[in-house]
């Protein structure tokens, strides 16, 4: 057995009012595969980003080699041969695959000038490992390239700095099968030169094709180690590992469910195809699916922010097209977006004006700002008082707020106008674990309340736990329906490949 | 308007904006050559006329390079015409129709365009003010020292130095022949060395050239001190074309704001990170020709300046309006 | 993944109602003014001094709009000098044409606007160039408008605006009109930007575009207000300047930048989402409070300039620096 490249031991990692991680150990030998899995929160990417010098440790040390390394910015850990590949790409599309494989770091010739011939040569050679590499000609530009290709160049990117760690996280995220089995055969040819590979994931299917070892973070402590790769049913339970019952809000009961809210018949865009959907008063719907499956492109054809473009949406029975998201608002469609920060807040401003953001969008201009036809500042407030949201005061800026009473409040901004039906995407996303219970509550009882929802997560014990009726969306299309209590395994089964297994 | 999640396949397709400026060229100049027979000069349409136009974009040009640099790299600079008006004095008034002083007096306005660069910035990669403000900040400040000092022509510029403005190698001017050679260094060391590169790398995501060990901060002061630099060297042109410095040359040629319009035609985005010379080039080619069809067509000179501002919001526009983000 | 989460003590803390230091600015001036000259205490020194700060005060609250919003306007100072030029071609020295001049520009700064608006919000032009643009176009019509040589002369049925005095007013003796417009039209704009929808509506749009809009918030027609609003400020400071100063081509140069200057000072965020009508007229009185300042002290006209300059700088310097520490 090689001795390990990569040691990590003790580490903590306090962030202000949340423990992210608490004594973790962890190691990756030279050669191999070590899958780091776990819920969103659990704290893989925390111990990512201290491996490579985003963050620092308040306690526990780093070995590269055997050697104890102290990183304090990502270029440090790269030039010390770790290298990683976020989700959020790293490259510039406006500039060639060679020039980006060599950014920062061009061959010269000897007046300095950059050496084009060397470079296209150097990165013909760094891409030839790779099955796609036929594919690739350096001097085009990579935002021409698709996904799975931008993918591959990142990942000779990082080996053609010499890299001996290379960390992919959630790599197959964007991709569809078959460019999964390229990564996954580029995967092979890393581990193959020897290189030792972290790999994120929580997708069973991938851990089984893929990994070596297994290491299960939970919570931000080691839950489990695997030396090799056990059946899925012991990761899921290590990964999960708590009383599902009271986490999740109960399951709406047969009665409670009322006539249809929203019907889409034969619904497509560009982005979608033969959208067939029904979301009932009452009623939670989940929608599963890989990254790029389509889920937030029918959220926002359903929000009109990217309408249909044939198919037949009726609301409350009514048939409806809307062509802009104040069109939707107007007709009772609600929607909390993925991106807390960059499309649900305006951070600058107050709780309060952040709750009542919507009900004065549709108020005259020129009347006042504390009332209006759906509620005034005392209603708000009371709204704000329900969900037990924590803050000095409702004028304080929202964004010294923690993740889940922003999110409360824009689920205030929604309670206001008493939306027929309402979606949230990602609705836990960067939130802490106790939080989350009380978003799952809240859309239980806007449930209960008439309102028919639709959830979006890439979460897929959230997205089973807390939905009455899960679709899966694969390329654009609805491939599955499951009820209330199916396994995680179906799903993904169903959102990841082989079709025709609805239940 | 971006919305987080399912990103659409890209595929490679006609890339429209690498070819606008060539287009737009093509058009301006089909435009021309119309205007001319319209109106019955086709006189204008000769060899000898075409150079005579684009000898009245020299300063433009030269600027237009300065600025491409720092809009490559997500900047702006509004402060170049006061420098032009600055610089052009400052080497008039120490020439004084000294020839012999004229070394001192071109080494003086460069040195002025490098610390007015360097100002720049350091003011906004240090202390991260929004470059429009910064420079137009700077702006004031130079205008107001430089009419504090004169009010009217100042200094003299000996025959040998207007020689860089009037002289001709055969039928090219000196000046244009310059620019030329300008355009060709600006375009090598894009093309060619490491800042170049680093240049398209901040401008196209800073975090991405951070993340590759490159020092966006230097890379941000050095394009301004470039784009200062060319500033200072139009103001040099602009005195020996004048024979003079006068205080108001650059504000009188909007350069701020056409130098700016012409790298935009151009194809170089706002936004940073994609652009490039021969496009500023084109671009500055497409306001000569709507000047001489302006002049050929006998538009009054106000009523220009009318039609320059719908130009330069529309050229603008013509990019823009492709995009879809929200803009403020 | 974990950055959700904030200290609980930062919640739990009362924020201290903190005093706008542009009121401590202002204060510190206005001694100083007192101190070298007591006659500012008389209501003739006050009072001259509001009527001088009016048509920058109109101004700033114009543009606070715009900067909440998350733009700039930089044609408001060649939209004034486009009202007094045209102003005074259109009155012809009839004192009855006041009555329908002035409509007619208050009209005129409300197109400007609109136009500037539809621009950004549709062509996608940002403010900056879809403005300078409005501005060069607009300096060219009122050159064009006056043939370049306007008449230096308006009614003084129009001048009541700028250059009367309300008399015999108890306690302050008297009240120019100008003061009377002024705190009429910071009223207004203070109250529709801090007590109704409109003003927490450009706040949202100026935080965050894209929240704004999947909130419902009709981004483009809040932002063409303004803009709107912007607009007309313009034509009621031109309305005002033209009471008094005399007609000229260059009766607005620079007002843009002081209004900008105004509004910064008082605190007011470049790029948007944060903005208030009474600091940016706190701005604009200290704004003004600084030329008097350099005015007693003998120091020429120019300085004003590279003084504004270094205030433009510092102010936005020193805001970015605040933003920083407390960590947005």
């Amino acid at each position: 057995m090689t001795a390990p490249v990569i040691e990590m031991r003790g580490i903590t990692k306090t962030f202000p009012g949340v423990r992210a991680l608490s004594d973790v150990s962890f190691d990756v030998r030279a050669g191999e595969v070590q899958a780091l899995v776990g819920e969103n929160g659990a704290g893989k990417s925390t111990l990512i980003k201290i491996l490579s010098g985003v963050y620092r440790a308040d306690s526990g040390e780093v070995r590269l080699g055997g050697t104890p390394v102290h990183f304090s910015h990502p270029v440090e850990s790269l030039a010390a041969g770790i290298a990683v590949i976020y989700q959020e790409f790293s490259l510039l599309p406006e500039r060639t695959v060679a020039q980006n494989l060599f950014l920062g770091r061009e061959p010269r010739t000897r007046f300095g000038l950059i050496d084009a011939r060397r470079m296209r040569e150097e990165s013909r050679e760094a891409l030839s490992l790779f099955a796609a590499a036929g594919r690739i000609d350096p001097d085009r530009l990579v935002g021409e390239l698709d996904v799975a290709t931008q993918q591959v160049v990142e990942i000779a990117k990082a080996v053609s700095t010499g890299a001996r760690v290379v960390v992919m996280d959630e790599p197959t995220a964007a991709l569809n099968e078959a460019e999964c089995e390229e990564l996954f055969a580029a995967v092979d040819t890393l581990r193959g030169r020897g290189v030792a590979i972290i790999y994120i994931t929580h997708r069973m299917r991938e851990i089984t094709r893929l990994a070596d070892r297994v290491t299960v973070l939970k919570d931000g402590e080691i839950a489990a180690r695997f030396d090799e790769v056990p059946e899925p049913g012991a990761i899921v339970r290590a990964m999960v590992g708590r009383d599902i019952e009271d986490f999740y809000a109960p399951p709406a009961r047969p009665e409670e469910i009322g006539a249809p809210v929203l019907a889409v018949r034969g619904g497509g865009n560009d982005r979608l195809r033969d959208i067939d959907l029904e979301v009932r008063a009452g009623e939670i719907v989940g929608l599963a699916g890989i990254q790029g499956a389509g889920r937030v492109a029918l959220a926002m054809a359903l929000f009109g922010e990217a309408p249909f473009d044939r198919g037949e949406v009726t609301l409350d029975g009514e048939t409806v097209s809307f062509r802009t998201p104040r069109a939707a608002i107007r007709g009772g469609v609600g929607l909390l977006p993925g991106d807390r920060k960059s499309e649900g807040l305006v951070l600058m401003q107050s709780v309060r004006d952040n709750g009542m953001l919507t009900s004065r969008a549709f108020a005259s201009p020129l009347s006042s700002h504390r009332r209006n036809a759906n509620g005034d500042l005392g209603g708000m407030d009371r709204l704000l008082d329900g969900m037990e949201i924590r803050a000095a005061n409702y004028d304080q800026d929202i964004r010294a707020l923690s993740g889940g009473n922003q999110q409360k409040a824009i689920v205030a901004r929604w309670l206001s106008m008493r939306p027929r039906l309402l979606i949230f995407i990602e609705p836990t996303r960067g939130i802490d674990v106790n939080s989350k219970a009380g978003i799952y509550h809240l859309m239980r009882d806007l449930a209960r309340e008439g309102a028919g929802i639709l959830m979006i997560s890439s979460d897929l014990p959230e997205v089973i736990g807390v939905a009455d009726r899960v679709l899966v969306m694969q390329e654009g299309r609805i491939v599955a329906e499951f009820p209330h209590g199916a396994s995680e395994q179906e799903v993904m089964h169903a959102a990841t490949g082989e079709r025709g297994v609805a239940a | 308007m971006s919305v987080s999640g399912d990103p659409a396949p890209r595929r490679p397709a006609f890339r429209f904006e690498r070819w606008a400026p060539l287009i737009l060229l093509g058009g301006a100049f089909a435009i021309y050559v119309v205007v001319a027979f319209a109106t019955g000069q086709a006189q204008y349409l000769t060899f000898e006329n075409l150079i005579a136009i684009l000898g009245r974009s020299i300063a433009l040009g030269i600027t237009a390079i300065g600025q491409t640099f720092v809009i490559l790299v997500a900047s702006i600079d509004l402060s170049v015409a006061s420098l032009i008006s600055a610089t052009a004095v400052l080497a008039s008034v120490i020439m004084d129709g000294e020839p012999g002083m004229i070394l001192p007096a071109v080494l003086a306005a460069l040195a002025l365009g490098g610390v007015v660069g360097l100002v720049n910035g350091l003011v906004v990669s240090g202390l991260k003010v929004n470059p429009l403000i910064a420079t137009l900040g700077m702006s004031l400040i130079i205008q107001g020292c430089l009419s504090a000092f004169v009010s009217n022509f100042a200094g003299a510029v000996p025959a040998e130095f207007q020689v860089f403005a009037y002289g001709q190698l055969g039928p090219f001017p000196f000046a244009l022949l310059f620019l030329l050679a300008l355009a060709v260094l600006a375009w090598a060391v894009l093309r060619f060395t490491k800042f170049g590169s680093d240049m398209y790398a901040v401008g196209g995501s800073e975090e991405a050239a951070r993340f590759a060990g490159i020092k966006a901060g230097r890379v941000l002061v050095l394009s301004h001190v470039i784009c200062s630099v060319c500033a200072a060297i139009a103001g040099l042109y602009l005195a020996s074309r004048l024979r003079s410095g006068a205080p108001w040359i650059g504000s009188d040629g909007v350069y701020d704001l056409e130098s700016i319009a012409v790298v935009v035609i151009g194809g170089t985005v706002l936004a940073g990170g994609r652009g490039g010379i021969w496009g500023t080039m084109a671009g500055m080619l497409i306001f000569s020709l709507i000047d001489s069809v302006f002049n050929i067509a006998g538009v009054d000179s106000f009523a220009k300046q009318v039609l320059r501002g719908v130009i330069i919001v529309a050229a603008v526009a013509f990019y823009a309006i492709r995009s879809k983000r929200i803009v403020a | 993944m974990t950055d959700g989460t904030r200290p609980r003590g930062a919640e739990r803390r009362l924020r201290a109602p903190r005093i706008n230091p542009v009121w401590i600015l202002l204060a510190v001036l206005i001694a100083a003014i007192i101190y070298m000259n007591t006659g500012f205490v008389e209501p003739t020194g006050y009072m001259n001094f509001l009527k001088r700060a009016a048509p920058l005060a109109i101004l700033a609250a114009g543009q606070v709009y715009v900067i909440t919003s998350g733009g700039f306007d930089l044609s408001v100072g060649s939209l004034i000098t486009l009202v007094v030029v045209g102003s005074s071609m259109l009155t012809n020295n009839d004192p009855a044409a006041t009555l329908w001049v002035i409509p007619l520009m208050l009209g005129l700064g409300l197109v400007v606007g609109f136009v500037n608006g539809l621009v950004v919000c549709f062509l996608r032009v940002p403010s900056l160039i879809a403005t300078l643009g409005m501005m060069i176009t607009l300096n060219g019509l009122a050159f064009l408008w006056s043939g370049g040589a306007p008449r230096g002369y308006l009614p003084d049925t129009y001048r009541f605006f700028g250059r009367e005095l309300i008399r015999d007013v108890p306690l302050v003796g008297f009240i120019p009109v100008s003061v009377i417009v002024m705190a009429v039209v910071i009223g207004a704009y203070g109250w529709l930007m801090h007590r109704a929808n409109l003003g927490r509506q450009v706040h949202a749009i100026g935080d965050n575009p894209v929240a704004a809009h999947l909130a419902g918030v009709p981004v483009a027609r809040v932002r063409i207000t303004a803009f709107v609003l912007s607009g007309l400020s313009g034509a009621v400071a031109g309305i005002l300047l033209g009471g008094f100063a005399g007609v000229s081509t260059d009766v607005g140069a620079g007002y843009e930048l002081q209004a900008i200057t105004a509004a910064v000072l008082g605190g007011a965020q470049l790029l948007g989402g944060r903005g208030s009508v009474p600091a940016a007229f706190g701005g604009a009185l200290a704004l003004t409070a600084i030329f008097t300042l350099l005015n007693f002290l003998g120091l020429p006209q120019p300085v004003r300039q590279v003084v504004q300059g270094l205030i433009l700088i510092a102010a936005v310097a020193l805001a970015m620096h605040r933003r920083r520490q407390t960590g947005t």
